[in-house]
């Protein structure tokens, strides 16, 4: 369980690290589209953008589906959400520190103001 | 005021931590700098951590250690060195506790206005090791969480649920 979700989490990080499959997943998330119509948009052959899908099919990001001859494509079921889960992990830790360091710098802060005060 | 925290996987090998505070450079360096204050932040109680010792030689080629634990039969150690000190402004560390495995952390400290726009930057050997960082002390918190499930199922917490 815990080693499948790794690798999934694997293939999405990686199908994330382009800028364009970054873009396709942004535009599936407004509305499904065909591989021809999302080619055009990005000004890319059908080929280009079919591999690009393919990444993100694998990724388990996108499901595509063919109706007669067109392949549309949208947004898969699971989406981000361990990807996001795995990122908010991290803030949580991050945040819960910072927010503590917020305090250590307002004391010193204070106490700053208050040595300068009795210096003059 | 508390301001944003935002984290983001720079790649498959890096982490960037990013948080504004509402002070200078040279305050804000002194919290990371001197274990007693350092020791008050870094393990948040909220999240259930505890920072049993601190010890900071912060120059360059100095070391640290950092140990954490309710218990000292069970402490998980956190260590490294310093590699770059530059005063109100730069701060590299190793973390060696993990062998080849650790991080090197990069924090900068920019100062505008009265404020600090703090950057901490986190490059993994590997793109598994980033993968598998709950940061060490987050992994900890993971399992003190269970314990304290399995624990509360025990007392029956569960019961009266529809």
């Amino acid at each position: 369980m815990v080693q499948y979700s790794r690798i999934r989490l694997d293939a999405s990080f990686a199908a994330l690290s382009d800028a364009t499959r970054r873009g396709v997943l942004e535009q599936l998330g407004r509305s499904d589209a065909s591989i021809t119509e999302l080619a055009e948009k990005f000004h890319m052959t059908l080929t280009g953008m079919k591999k690009h899908v393919g990444v993100l099919e694998q990724a388990g990001l996108v499901t595509t589906e063919k109706v007669g001859r067109v392949r549309t494509c949208k947004l898969g079921l699971h989406g981000l959400e361990e990807e996001a889960a795995w990122i908010e992990r991290h803030r949580r830790l991050w945040d819960a520190r910072f927010d503590e360091l917020d305090k250590v710098v307002e004391e010193l802060k204070r106490k700053e103001k208050v040595d300068g005060r009795k210096k003059r | 005021m508390k301001n944003r925290t935002t984290v983001e996987r720079k790649s498959e090998r890096e982490l960037v931590v990013t948080r504004t505070f509402n002070g200078p450079a040279r305050i804000v360096f002194e919290a990371w700098t001197k274990p007693e204050l350092f020791k008050r932040w870094w393990a948040p109680k909220s999240m259930g951590m505890f920072l049993r010792s601190c010890d900071m030689d912060v120059r360059v080629g100095g070391g640290y250690r950092l140990v954490f634990g309710h218990d000292a039969s069970n402490p998980a150690e956190f260590f490294g060195r310093y590699i770059e000190v530059t005063p109100h402004s730069r701060l590299v560390w190793t973390n060696d506790e993990g062998g080849d495995g650790g991080p090197v952390t990069t924090v900068t400290f920019e100062e505008k206005g009265g404020k600090t726009l703090l950057v901490l930057h986190e490059l993994y050997p590997s793109k598994e090791a980033l993968d598998a960082a709950g940061t060490g002390a987050a992994d900890a918190m993971d399992e003190q969480f269970e314990q304290l499930d399995e624990l509360l199922v025990t007392l029956g917490a569960g019961e009266g649920r529809s």
